[in-house]
């Protein structure tokens, strides 16, 4: 862990965004994590994401649960509010918080301990309530905070420093998702910031629950050559199955000048997301072949990434509960009671 | 034998089977009493099962106004066979037994110091009514009509209560109306009707209504102004958020656009609901949860969360018998202690003790207000037997006038103002910091932790600067001792000695302190409302020789409690406990506090 200060000065050069602000206004305090720690790349992309959004630093909401990865949102956006909640609790505290307004662009960060284990009844259940959120999982196979247990998703062979290698089924987060009816289903590695950049900003843009498990070494406890989930590994073994690119709504135009070769997906706020499919025929819009695809290839010890499935037209948390456009915080109290003389009116029913 | 006729003061208990539809005709009953002008007190003891197994109901009519149960029973209205020796062996000497005589009754059952009035009720049903089903169901209409006859309840409220409850459905009204005239007319030709004692219109509810706890309950976080609620279904809490669903329904949805201004979450355990309600509250919405004991349990790591990280949060808790499952449909005061300090390290909550629907109204409705100005949970304790039995409660008012109480909260005007803000200093005249909400101003933004904090919010494992937070919270907790609704204390003349209770323990209490002052025993009475305790708790305790302290749970928790956070020694108070799960009667306070006394003698 390096321990200087970083100048708070914006370079001149640095590009500014729609708002006028440039990637130094995305950035947070200084990590604590260990140095090489894939966390530390997620959260680079995420700032990049969150610049090239355009999202206004103080309409962020930054949720997270317990863990080296859950510790992140400290080292992004200084400007946003950010909760750093408890181990496996942040999908249902984010949905509560999403439920009370809705004006705000939500994060959640989370690593594999922290949702799929202690916290994986909460991620089925946020998957079925769709609250709009880019949820990201970054997934290192092992508990990093605790010093490096497996984790459910260690897979099947994965040596830990110590003691025997893992003979149990992973449990493994897109699949999961994909069954589960995520609306958003996308991977990526923490190494691969031409990719990962443009699937937070779809996930960012997506109008309900964006899953984004993200392959993220742990250089302290999983970067060796019997982890799969390693540097090493990773490298060698991750295809790419979509190529994407993410074109916000006010760039639509220029982007579709060579449009040919690729599959275009509209976001609800219009912006559109470009897909390159590798494999031949490969269409994110089939959650069952998506579900084939990733089982196959796994099944051959690749691991898959880019953004596998994605419907635009499934309905969020909102929509589900019939809410108002309005956050429901800013709703005032004289809309919320019913009054005196409704009551009076009510009592007579109990009588 | 000759018998005094007694008016409007007596007791019945029904015993049926669950599952057959006898809790709509127990309920009709009630109301027609109610609505005759009479105090009256129903209390549903049922099986935490759907169909099949035994199910009582106890009426108790009391024109001196007493709400607790009786335990003398004037008349068993047994209509379940399979519970017939045990409820005829519960009936007061000279008392009645009504039972079904289309099938005789055994032998061995017979008492010879109480009356047995058969009416063939079965049979009658059988012979009017087609369809099996509805044969099961008239039977307790048929039960009803005649006990409009041997208690003189007035038929022309029944008849009205018909017509209400089944309106526009014509034929439900006219089966209804057959099987209770069935059973009126048999008894008024067979049964010596009326019965000694018997009901006399009164005037006495003309201000009150007939509402369950749950339901005031419910009422009053729509009031309050919640916009955000997640539970997990338990009883007896379910029916606070089914009452909550149906009046949002009816008082937030958006005629015209259909849309709701309040979001209720069925979550997938109670974690998940305090979580919810947590990231609400945290948002800004004024959001609540409702659950029993065990949901209590699941909910302590994150009631902690919301202590140490100052968010506020209401929860209502239901108490059932524990430990473990319990009785789910029994009641009990068994989750004092775990509510007081829930979760691990040091924490202490804000509790409200409410002991009928009234105050589940105003203490629910209270509940929000506390939790905001003073930034922590707020649990409402009730239990089942306010929760969930009608009672009979002054009518439920509201006062326009009223405005949330959001404590302190930076609004975007101070934000601009501000040179920088901290989360948690400097603090207000109750120790509570202003809170920022997400998305005001980008001077607000703040990073929320339960990890260890300094009072300016940033991360820290320096001893001072965590005692400095920690101290604080504690100093916070107390403050909030003069806002908590302050305690009930009635004083007799020539009192020795005082009387303590908690909750559902009122009623009780109440009616056993008349009768022990039949008996010359005089004792002053306090009950308290809230935690943590305020000077005036102390003081009666003090000034007392002794106390009692009634609660109902096996480990004189509520004594505990007074231990540990009053300085009064324990010696001063002696525990009356009662924790067999159901709700208390005066002859148990009676019989405890008179048993000390003479024992210590
Ligand atoms: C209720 C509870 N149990 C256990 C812990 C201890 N704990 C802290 S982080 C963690 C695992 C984190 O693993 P993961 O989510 O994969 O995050 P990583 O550190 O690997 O990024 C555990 C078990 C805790 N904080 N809370
Ligand atoms: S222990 Fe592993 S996960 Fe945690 S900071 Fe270090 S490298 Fe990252
Ligand atoms: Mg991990």
């Amino acid at each position: 862990m390096p321990s200087i200060v970083k100048p708070t000065a914006a370079h001149p050069s640095l590009v500014r965004n729609k708002l006028g602000l440039t990637i130094r206004d995305y950035e947070g305090s200084m990590s604590t994590l260990c140095a090489g720690c894939g966390h530390d790349s997620i959260t680079a992309a995420i700032i990049r994401a969150f610049h090239e959004s355009s999202t206004p630093p103080e309409m962020i909401a930054k949720m997270s649960g317990i863990g080296c990865s859950s510790k992140t949102p400290t080292y992004f956006v200084n400007g946003a509010h950010g909760f750093n909640s408890a181990h496996g609790r942040m999908p249902a505290i984010a949905t509560g918080a999403i439920a009370a307004n809705r004006s705000l662009t939500f994060i959640g960060v989370s690593g594999d301990g922290d949702s799929l284990s202690i916290g994986l009844g909460h991620l089925a259940h946020a998957i079925r309530r769709n609250p709009k959120m880019l949820y990201v999982i970054e997934n290192n196979g092992v508990y990093g905070l605790t010093k490096g247990q497996f984790s459910a998703s260690a897979d099947i062979g994965s040596k830990p420093k110590k003691g025997d290698p893992n003979r149990m089924q992973p449990i493994d987060p897109m699949l999961l998702a994909l069954t589960l009816g995520a609306t958003f289903v996308a991977r990526s590695f923490s190494g691969d910031k031409e990719q990962l950049v443009p699937i937070l900003k779809a996930g960012l843009a997506h109008n309900g629950l964006a899953i984004v498990d993200v392959i993220s070494p742990c250089v302290t406890f999983n970067d060796h050559e019997g982890s799969t989930k390693s540097y090493i590994s990773s490298r060698k073994n991750i295809t790419r199955v979509t190529e994407m690119d993410f074109v916000p709504p006010e760039q639509e135009i220029i982007a579709q000048i060579s449009p040919q070769g690729k599959t275009a997906v509209t976001m609800h706020d219009g912006s559109v997301v470009y897909f390159t499919s590798l494999p031949e025929g490969y269409d994110p819009s089939n959650r069952l072949a998506a579900y084939s695809y990733l089982s196959e290839q796994q099944g051959k010890g690749e691991i898959p990434t880019g953004l596998f499935y994605v419907s635009t037209d499934q309905p969020e948390l909102h929509e589900l509960n019939a809410t108002p456009d309005e956050a429901l915080v800013n709703v005032p109290y004289s809309k919320l009671s019913p009054g005196a003389a409704a009551l009076d009116k009510l009592m007579e029913g109990f009588r | 034998m000759h018998q005094t006729i007694r008016v409007n003061d007596f007791a019945v208990k029904l015993a049926n089977v669950n599952g057959t539809g006898s809790a709509s005709a127990n309920g009709l009953l009630m109301t027609a009493i109610f609505r005759m002008g009479i105090p009256v007190c129903g209390k549903n003891l049922f099986p935490s099962n759907i169909q099949g197994l035994p199910t009582w109901y106890e009426i108790r009519v009391s024109g001196d106004g007493y709400q607790a149960r009786a335990l003398d029973y004037d008349l068993m209205v047994a209509m379940n066979s399979q519970t017939y020796a045990r409820d005829i062996k519960e009936v007061r000497a000279g008392g009645y037994v009504l039972y079904d005589s289309s099938w005789p009754l055994d032998k061995s059952l017979s008492r010879n110091d109480v009356t047995f009035l058969g009416a063939p009720l079965a049979q009658m049903c059988n012979d009017a009514f087609g369809n099996p089903r509805e044969r099961i169901l008239m039977k307790n209409i048929a039960y009803a009509g005649t006990l409009c006859a041997l208690l003189s309840i007035d038929m022309a409220v029944v008849d009205a209560l018909l017509l209400e409850k089944y309106g526009m459905k014509q034929a439900m009204v006219d089966s209804n109306r057959k099987a209770l005239m069935l059973g009126y007319e048999y008894a008024k030709e067979h049964l010596p009707c009326p019965l000694p004692f018997r009901l006399a219109t009164m005037d006495a509810n003309s201000d009150k209504v007939l509402i369950d706890g749950n339901t005031a309950t419910a009422l009053g976080c729509l009031y309050a102004g919640a916009t955000f609620a997640a539970w997990y279904p338990i009883t007896p809490a379910t029916s606070v958020m089914d009452a909550f669903t149906k009046f949002s329904a009816k008082y937030r949805k958006d005629k015209e656009t259909g849309r709701s201004n309040v979001c209720i979450l069925q979550a997938e355990d109670e974690l998940a609901a305090i979580g919810m309600v947590i990231g609400a509250s945290w948002a800004g919405a004024r959001s609540f949860t409702s659950t029993a004991g065990p949901g209590i349990s699941l909910m302590n790591e994150l009631l902690g969360l919301a202590y140490y990280a100052e968010i506020p949060a209401v929860v209502i808790d239901v108490q059932r018998v524990g430990p473990s499952t319990g009785m789910p449909t029994r009641t009990q005061q068994g989750d004092v202690l775990e509510c007081a300090y829930a979760s691990h390290g040091d924490t202490k909550h804000i509790l409200l003790f409410p002991s009928n629907p009234n105050e589940c109204f105003h203490f629910a409705a209270k509940s929000f207000d506390l939790a905001e100005k003073f930034q922590t949970p707020v649990m409402m304790v009730s239990d089942l037997d306010i929760g969930m039995n009608d009672w009979v409660t002054p009518r439920l008012k509201w006062d326009d006038s009223y405005q949330p109480d959001r404590g302190p909260v930076v609004t975007k005007e101070d934000l601009e103002g501000m040179a920088k803000y901290f989360r948690y200093s400097p603090q207000d005249e109750n120790n509570v910091p202003a809170r920022s909400l997400p998305g005001v101003h980008p001077k607000g933004a703040f990073f929320t932790r339960g990890s260890g904090h300094n009072k300016l919010g940033v991360y820290t494992e320096i001893p001072d600067e965590y005692q400095e937070v920690v101290d604080r919270l504690l100093l916070k907790h107390k403050s909030a001792a003069k806002f908590v609704p302050e305690p009930v204390i009635e004083r007799r003349e020539g009192a020795k000695f005082g009387i303590v209770s908690i909750g559902g323990c009122d009623s009780a209490v109440r009616e056993g302190l008349d009768r022990l002052a039949d008996r010359g025993i005089a004792a002053d009475y306090m009950r308290v409302r809230g935690f943590p305790f305020d000077e005036p708790v102390e003081r009666f305790l003090l000034e007392h020789d002794f106390c009692f302290i009634i609660e109902q749970n096996r480990d004189a928790q509520f004594k505990a409690l007074l231990t540990l956070e009053t300085p009064v020694p324990k010696e001063k108070m002696v525990s009356l406990l009662f924790y067999g799960g159901f709700p208390l009667s005066a002859k148990n306070v009676v019989d405890g506090v008179v048993t000390h006394l003479e024992g210590s003698k």
